[in-house]
Protein backbone atom coordinates (compact mmCIF):
# COMPACT_ATOMS: atom_id res chain seq x y z
CA UNK A 1 0.00 0.00 0.00
CA UNK A 2 1.60 3.18 -0.88
CA UNK A 3 0.54 5.90 1.82
CA UNK A 4 -0.11 9.66 0.38
CA UNK A 5 -1.40 10.96 4.09
CA UNK A 6 1.13 12.84 6.10
CA UNK A 7 1.59 12.24 9.73
CA UNK A 8 1.15 15.92 10.89
CA UNK A 9 -1.36 16.90 9.09
CA UNK A 10 -3.81 13.82 10.34
CA UNK A 11 -3.11 14.45 14.15
CA UNK A 12 -3.62 18.12 13.46
CA UNK A 13 -6.75 17.32 11.86
CA UNK A 14 -7.53 14.61 14.39
CA UNK A 15 -7.16 17.05 17.66
CA UNK A 16 -8.78 20.41 15.60
CA UNK A 17 -11.25 21.87 18.42
CA UNK A 18 -10.58 18.86 20.47
CA UNK A 19 -12.59 20.55 23.13
CA UNK A 20 -12.92 18.00 25.83
CA UNK A 21 -11.29 15.39 24.16
CA UNK A 22 -8.65 13.07 26.34
CA UNK A 23 -5.69 12.34 24.27
CA UNK A 24 -2.26 9.74 24.88
CA UNK A 25 -0.20 9.22 22.60
CA UNK A 26 2.49 6.60 22.86
CA UNK A 27 6.23 7.12 22.96
CA UNK A 28 7.77 8.57 20.15
CA UNK A 29 6.93 9.72 16.72
CA UNK A 30 3.20 10.08 17.83
CA UNK A 31 4.35 12.00 21.02
CA UNK A 32 5.49 14.24 18.63
CA UNK A 33 2.44 14.82 16.31
CA UNK A 34 0.61 15.95 19.36
CA UNK A 35 2.62 18.26 20.36
CA UNK A 36 3.31 19.84 16.91
CA UNK A 37 -0.38 20.11 16.81
CA UNK A 38 -0.31 22.14 20.15
CA UNK A 39 0.78 21.29 23.45
CA UNK A 40 -2.14 20.76 26.04
CA UNK A 41 -2.96 19.61 29.64
CA UNK A 42 -5.51 17.43 28.22
CA UNK A 43 -2.48 15.13 26.94
CA UNK A 44 -0.44 13.19 27.89
CA UNK A 45 2.56 12.12 25.71
CA UNK A 46 4.42 9.38 26.72
CA UNK A 47 7.98 9.31 26.50
CA UNK A 48 8.03 5.40 27.70
CA UNK A 49 6.33 2.22 28.68
CA UNK A 50 6.34 1.51 25.38
CA UNK A 51 2.91 -0.72 24.47
CA UNK A 52 1.14 0.70 27.15
CA UNK A 53 -0.64 3.71 25.45
CA UNK A 54 -3.83 1.99 24.98
CA UNK A 55 -3.89 0.39 28.25
CA UNK A 56 -3.48 4.34 29.16
CA UNK A 57 -6.45 5.13 26.93
CA UNK A 58 -8.29 2.22 28.72
CA UNK A 59 -7.89 2.99 32.26
CA UNK A 60 -9.04 6.84 31.61
CA UNK A 61 -12.00 5.50 29.63
CA UNK A 62 -13.19 3.57 32.54
CA UNK A 63 -12.57 6.10 34.50
CA UNK A 64 -14.34 8.98 32.90
CA UNK A 65 -17.06 7.53 31.25
CA UNK A 66 -18.14 10.70 29.93
CA UNK A 67 -15.31 11.81 27.96
CA UNK A 68 -14.03 10.83 24.70
CA UNK A 69 -11.08 9.31 24.96
CA UNK A 70 -8.43 8.93 22.03
CA UNK A 71 -5.44 7.27 21.84
CA UNK A 72 -2.55 7.97 19.16
CA UNK A 73 0.32 5.65 18.67
CA UNK A 74 2.38 4.27 16.08
CA UNK A 75 2.42 1.03 14.86
CA UNK A 76 5.28 -0.21 16.65
CA UNK A 77 4.27 0.81 20.02
CA UNK A 78 1.03 -1.05 19.42
CA UNK A 79 2.22 -4.09 18.17
CA UNK A 80 4.14 -4.41 21.34
CA UNK A 81 1.26 -4.47 22.97
CA UNK A 82 -1.49 -6.20 21.08
CA UNK A 83 -3.19 -8.10 23.98
CA UNK A 84 -4.43 -4.46 25.00
CA UNK A 85 -6.79 -4.78 21.82
CA UNK A 86 -8.36 -8.17 23.51
CA UNK A 87 -8.22 -6.44 27.19
CA UNK A 88 -10.14 -3.78 25.99
CA UNK A 89 -12.12 -5.77 23.44
CA UNK A 90 -13.50 -7.53 26.71
CA UNK A 91 -14.26 -4.11 28.94
CA UNK A 92 -16.14 -2.40 25.63
CA UNK A 93 -15.78 1.15 26.72
CA UNK A 94 -17.52 2.84 24.56
CA UNK A 95 -15.63 6.39 24.81
CA UNK A 96 -12.17 5.05 23.70
CA UNK A 97 -11.07 5.49 20.08
CA UNK A 98 -7.27 4.17 19.30
CA UNK A 99 -5.77 5.42 16.16
CA UNK A 100 -2.47 4.26 14.88
CA UNK A 101 -0.34 6.18 13.02
CA UNK A 102 1.21 3.83 10.87
CA UNK A 103 4.16 4.31 8.82
CA UNK A 104 5.58 0.70 8.58
CA UNK A 105 8.48 1.91 10.47
CA UNK A 106 9.98 2.00 13.47
CA UNK A 107 10.37 5.74 13.69
CA UNK A 108 12.62 6.27 16.17
CA UNK A 109 15.33 4.08 16.07
CA UNK A 110 16.11 4.13 12.00
CA UNK A 111 12.98 3.13 10.40
CA UNK A 112 13.11 -0.31 10.57
CA UNK A 113 9.90 -2.14 8.95
CA UNK A 114 7.58 -2.97 11.33
CA UNK A 115 5.07 -6.44 10.85
CA UNK A 116 2.15 -4.06 9.02
CA UNK A 117 4.41 -3.57 6.19
CA UNK A 118 5.19 -7.20 5.75
CA UNK A 119 0.77 -7.11 5.74
CA UNK A 120 -0.03 -7.79 9.08
CA UNK A 121 -3.15 -6.08 9.68
CA UNK A 122 -3.94 -4.42 13.08
CA UNK A 123 -7.81 -3.68 12.13
CA UNK A 124 -8.16 -6.88 11.61
CA UNK A 125 -6.90 -7.25 15.06
CA UNK A 126 -8.70 -5.34 16.64
CA UNK A 127 -12.12 -6.78 14.87
CA UNK A 128 -11.14 -9.83 16.02
CA UNK A 129 -11.10 -7.95 19.67
CA UNK A 130 -14.59 -7.29 19.73
CA UNK A 131 -13.70 -3.70 18.74
CA UNK A 132 -17.28 -2.42 17.46
CA UNK A 133 -15.68 -0.35 14.83
CA UNK A 134 -11.71 -0.58 13.05
CA UNK A 135 -10.68 0.37 9.81
CA UNK A 136 -7.53 1.11 7.84
CA UNK A 137 -7.74 4.56 6.47
CA UNK A 138 -5.63 5.84 3.45
CA UNK A 139 -8.00 8.70 2.75
CA UNK A 140 -10.57 9.75 4.42
CA UNK A 141 -9.66 11.50 7.92
CA UNK A 142 -13.18 12.48 8.37
CA UNK A 143 -14.33 9.01 9.26
CA UNK A 144 -11.63 8.86 11.80
CA UNK A 145 -13.08 12.06 13.55
CA UNK A 146 -16.31 10.35 13.54
CA UNK A 147 -14.83 7.70 15.37
CA UNK A 148 -13.00 9.76 17.56
CA UNK A 149 -15.94 12.14 18.41
CA UNK A 150 -19.21 10.81 18.01
CA UNK A 151 -18.95 6.87 17.43
CA UNK A 152 -20.08 4.74 20.10
CA UNK A 153 -16.67 2.31 21.19
CA UNK A 154 -14.36 0.90 21.07
CA UNK A 155 -13.12 2.18 17.90
CA UNK A 156 -9.82 1.18 16.15
CA UNK A 157 -8.18 3.22 13.15
CA UNK A 158 -5.22 2.48 11.34
CA UNK A 159 -4.58 5.21 9.58
CA UNK A 160 -1.77 4.41 6.46
CA UNK A 161 0.93 7.66 6.38
CA UNK A 162 4.53 8.22 4.44
CA UNK A 163 7.38 7.17 6.12
CA UNK A 164 9.01 10.56 6.74
CA UNK A 165 11.53 11.58 8.97
CA UNK A 166 10.06 15.16 10.56
CA UNK A 167 11.91 17.69 13.11
CA UNK A 168 11.25 16.98 16.51
CA UNK A 169 8.68 18.94 18.26
CA UNK A 170 8.82 17.86 22.06
CA UNK A 171 6.53 17.90 24.78
CA UNK A 172 7.70 18.45 28.64
CA UNK A 173 9.91 15.26 29.74
CA UNK A 174 8.79 15.48 33.67
CA UNK A 175 6.53 12.66 34.22
CA UNK A 176 4.85 14.25 37.17
CA UNK A 177 4.63 17.74 35.70
CA UNK A 178 2.36 15.92 33.04
CA UNK A 179 0.61 13.62 35.34
CA UNK A 180 0.00 16.52 37.24
CA UNK A 181 -1.34 19.35 34.86
CA UNK A 182 -3.52 16.33 33.09
CA UNK A 183 -5.21 15.35 36.44
CA UNK A 184 -6.00 19.49 37.39
CA UNK A 185 -7.32 20.10 34.04
CA UNK A 186 -9.76 16.86 33.62
CA UNK A 187 -10.65 16.54 37.68
CA UNK A 188 -11.30 20.07 37.92
CA UNK A 189 -13.96 20.43 35.35
CA UNK A 190 -15.70 17.44 36.85
CA UNK A 191 -15.89 18.95 40.42
CA UNK A 192 -17.82 21.94 38.36
CA UNK A 193 -20.05 19.57 36.74
CA UNK A 194 -21.10 18.21 40.12
CA UNK A 195 -22.04 22.26 41.14
CA UNK B 1 -8.35 -20.60 62.89
CA UNK B 2 -6.82 -19.09 59.65
CA UNK B 3 -8.88 -15.75 59.42
CA UNK B 4 -10.74 -14.90 55.74
CA UNK B 5 -7.82 -13.25 54.59
CA UNK B 6 -9.26 -13.15 51.07
CA UNK B 7 -12.28 -11.05 52.58
CA UNK B 8 -10.14 -8.51 54.62
CA UNK B 9 -8.43 -7.55 51.46
CA UNK B 10 -11.60 -6.97 49.80
CA UNK B 11 -12.42 -4.77 52.86
CA UNK B 12 -9.46 -2.96 52.85
CA UNK B 13 -10.03 -2.01 49.22
CA UNK B 14 -12.83 -0.86 49.81
CA UNK B 15 -11.95 1.33 52.74
CA UNK B 16 -9.67 2.60 50.11
CA UNK B 17 -12.13 3.38 47.38
CA UNK B 18 -10.75 1.10 44.86
CA UNK B 19 -12.90 1.06 41.86
CA UNK B 20 -10.68 -0.32 39.22
CA UNK B 21 -8.84 -3.92 40.28
CA UNK B 22 -6.69 -5.16 37.25
CA UNK B 23 -5.69 -8.67 37.37
CA UNK B 24 -4.15 -11.99 35.58
CA UNK B 25 -5.68 -14.83 37.89
CA UNK B 26 -3.56 -16.92 40.16
CA UNK B 27 -5.01 -19.61 42.24
CA UNK B 28 -3.85 -18.14 45.48
CA UNK B 29 -5.94 -14.55 44.40
CA UNK B 30 -9.42 -16.75 43.05
CA UNK B 31 -11.72 -15.86 46.37
CA UNK B 32 -10.50 -12.08 45.96
CA UNK B 33 -10.94 -11.72 42.09
CA UNK B 34 -14.24 -13.40 42.92
CA UNK B 35 -15.58 -10.77 45.74
CA UNK B 36 -14.37 -8.22 43.48
CA UNK B 37 -16.16 -9.21 40.78
CA UNK B 38 -19.45 -9.63 43.09
CA UNK B 39 -18.66 -5.62 43.65
CA UNK B 40 -20.72 -3.17 42.09
CA UNK B 41 -18.43 -0.96 43.04
CA UNK B 42 -15.37 -1.98 41.51
CA UNK B 43 -14.56 -3.03 37.71
CA UNK B 44 -12.72 -6.18 37.46
CA UNK B 45 -10.85 -5.81 34.27
CA UNK B 46 -9.11 -9.37 33.42
CA UNK B 47 -5.18 -8.56 31.56
CA UNK B 48 -3.47 -10.93 28.98
CA UNK B 49 -0.15 -10.18 30.46
CA UNK B 50 0.42 -8.07 34.34
CA UNK B 51 2.62 -5.02 32.03
CA UNK B 52 -1.03 -4.04 30.56
CA UNK B 53 -2.32 -3.69 34.23
CA UNK B 54 0.77 -0.40 34.66
CA UNK B 55 -0.68 1.28 31.97
CA UNK B 56 -4.01 0.86 33.33
CA UNK B 57 -3.07 1.93 36.54
CA UNK B 58 -2.02 4.90 35.33
CA UNK B 59 -4.56 6.08 33.07
CA UNK B 60 -7.50 5.36 35.67
CA UNK B 61 -5.03 7.83 38.03
CA UNK B 62 -5.24 9.91 35.49
CA UNK B 63 -8.75 10.17 35.22
CA UNK B 64 -9.30 10.56 38.94
CA UNK B 65 -9.59 6.64 39.83
CA UNK B 66 -7.86 4.48 42.64
CA UNK B 67 -7.11 0.69 41.14
CA UNK B 68 -4.81 -2.00 42.22
CA UNK B 69 -3.29 -5.09 40.62
CA UNK B 70 -3.34 -8.49 41.48
CA UNK B 71 -1.06 -10.96 40.11
CA UNK B 72 1.02 -13.59 40.54
CA UNK B 73 5.06 -13.58 41.40
CA UNK B 74 6.00 -14.67 38.07
CA UNK B 75 3.81 -11.81 36.58
CA UNK B 76 6.48 -9.63 38.39
CA UNK B 77 9.11 -10.52 35.92
CA UNK B 78 6.60 -8.89 33.21
CA UNK B 79 6.90 -5.27 34.39
CA UNK B 80 9.86 -4.59 35.18
CA UNK B 81 10.61 -1.97 32.27
CA UNK B 82 7.47 -0.47 32.58
CA UNK B 83 7.70 0.16 36.22
CA UNK B 84 10.11 3.01 35.11
CA UNK B 85 6.84 5.06 34.47
CA UNK B 86 5.43 4.71 37.80
CA UNK B 87 8.56 5.75 39.04
CA UNK B 88 9.06 8.84 37.14
CA UNK B 89 5.91 9.86 36.72
CA UNK B 90 4.77 8.86 40.64
CA UNK B 91 2.00 7.18 39.53
CA UNK B 92 0.34 5.46 42.74
CA UNK B 93 0.71 1.49 42.25
CA UNK B 94 -0.46 -1.29 44.82
CA UNK B 95 0.33 -4.65 43.74
CA UNK B 96 -0.79 -7.46 45.86
CA UNK B 97 1.79 -10.74 44.97
CA UNK B 98 0.41 -14.45 45.59
CA UNK B 99 4.00 -15.85 45.51
CA UNK B 100 5.02 -19.38 44.32
CA UNK B 101 8.41 -20.65 44.22
CA UNK B 102 9.19 -20.44 47.83
CA UNK B 103 8.24 -23.49 50.21
CA UNK B 104 5.68 -26.38 49.13
CA UNK B 105 6.53 -25.40 45.40
CA UNK B 106 6.07 -28.72 43.15
CA UNK B 107 7.35 -27.03 40.12
CA UNK B 108 10.66 -25.75 39.69
CA UNK B 109 9.98 -23.46 37.16
CA UNK B 110 8.38 -21.27 39.32
CA UNK B 111 11.03 -21.07 41.55
CA UNK B 112 13.88 -18.90 39.75
CA UNK B 113 11.21 -15.75 39.40
CA UNK B 114 9.65 -16.37 42.82
CA UNK B 115 13.36 -16.05 45.00
CA UNK B 116 13.57 -13.05 42.99
CA UNK B 117 10.45 -11.55 43.02
CA UNK B 118 11.42 -8.93 45.92
CA UNK B 119 14.37 -7.98 44.87
CA UNK B 120 13.32 -6.88 41.21
CA UNK B 121 10.59 -4.76 42.53
CA UNK B 122 12.99 -3.01 44.90
CA UNK B 123 15.33 -2.61 42.17
CA UNK B 124 12.80 -0.88 39.84
CA UNK B 125 11.72 0.98 43.44
CA UNK B 126 8.86 -0.27 45.00
CA UNK B 127 8.49 -1.03 48.67
CA UNK B 128 7.96 -4.47 49.06
CA UNK B 129 5.67 -5.52 52.57
CA UNK B 130 6.13 -9.62 53.18
CA UNK B 131 3.02 -11.27 54.55
CA UNK B 132 4.25 -14.22 56.33
CA UNK B 133 1.18 -15.15 57.85
CA UNK B 134 -2.50 -14.72 56.88
CA UNK B 135 -3.00 -12.84 60.16
CA UNK B 136 -0.84 -10.28 59.01
CA UNK B 137 -2.15 -9.66 55.65
CA UNK B 138 -4.89 -7.50 55.89
CA UNK B 139 -2.71 -5.07 57.55
CA UNK B 140 -0.22 -4.80 54.97
CA UNK B 141 -2.54 -4.39 52.46
CA UNK B 142 -4.15 -1.47 54.22
CA UNK B 143 -0.38 0.42 54.86
CA UNK B 144 0.27 -0.06 51.42
CA UNK B 145 -3.07 1.41 49.81
CA UNK B 146 -2.39 4.15 52.13
CA UNK B 147 0.78 4.91 51.41
CA UNK B 148 0.35 4.24 47.34
CA UNK B 149 -2.82 6.97 47.27
CA UNK B 150 -1.67 9.39 49.87
CA UNK B 151 1.77 9.48 48.93
CA UNK B 152 1.73 8.55 45.85
CA UNK B 153 4.21 5.45 46.86
CA UNK B 154 4.88 2.30 44.59
CA UNK B 155 4.24 -0.90 46.78
CA UNK B 156 3.81 -4.39 46.67
CA UNK B 157 2.14 -6.79 49.28
CA UNK B 158 4.09 -10.19 48.39
CA UNK B 159 1.91 -12.95 49.96
CA UNK B 160 3.87 -15.52 51.26
CA UNK B 161 3.15 -19.38 49.73
CA UNK B 162 2.19 -20.76 53.24
CA UNK B 163 -0.83 -17.92 53.71
CA UNK B 164 -1.91 -19.41 50.18
CA UNK B 165 -1.24 -22.74 51.54
CA UNK B 166 -1.44 -24.68 47.51
CA UNK B 167 1.16 -27.63 48.46
CA UNK B 168 0.60 -29.84 46.11
CA UNK B 169 -0.22 -30.09 41.97
CA UNK B 170 -2.95 -32.70 42.96
CA UNK B 171 -4.65 -29.94 45.40
CA UNK B 172 -4.96 -27.18 42.85
CA UNK B 173 -6.10 -29.74 40.08
CA UNK B 174 -8.57 -30.35 42.35
CA UNK B 175 -9.76 -26.73 42.70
Amino acid sequence: MSATLRRRDVVRELLRERKDLLVVAGLGSTAWDITAAGDADMSFPMWGAMGQAAMMGLGLALAQPKRRVLVITGDGEMLMGLGALATIGVQQPGNLTVVVIDNERYGETGMQRTHTAYGVDLAAVALGCKFKQAMTVTSDIAKVRDLAYRTPGPNFAAVKVLDEKLPLVLPPQDGVILKDRFRKAVLADVLAEKR
Amino acid sequence: MQPDWPAEIHKELVAAGVRVVGYVPDAGHKRLIELCEQDRNMRTVPLTTEEEGIGLVAGAWLGGEKSVLLMQSSGVGNIINVLGMVQVCRFPLAILVTMRGEQGEFNSWQVPMGQNTARVLETMGVAVRQAGEAQTVAGHVKAALLKAFEAQGAEAVLINQRVIGIKSFQEQRNQ
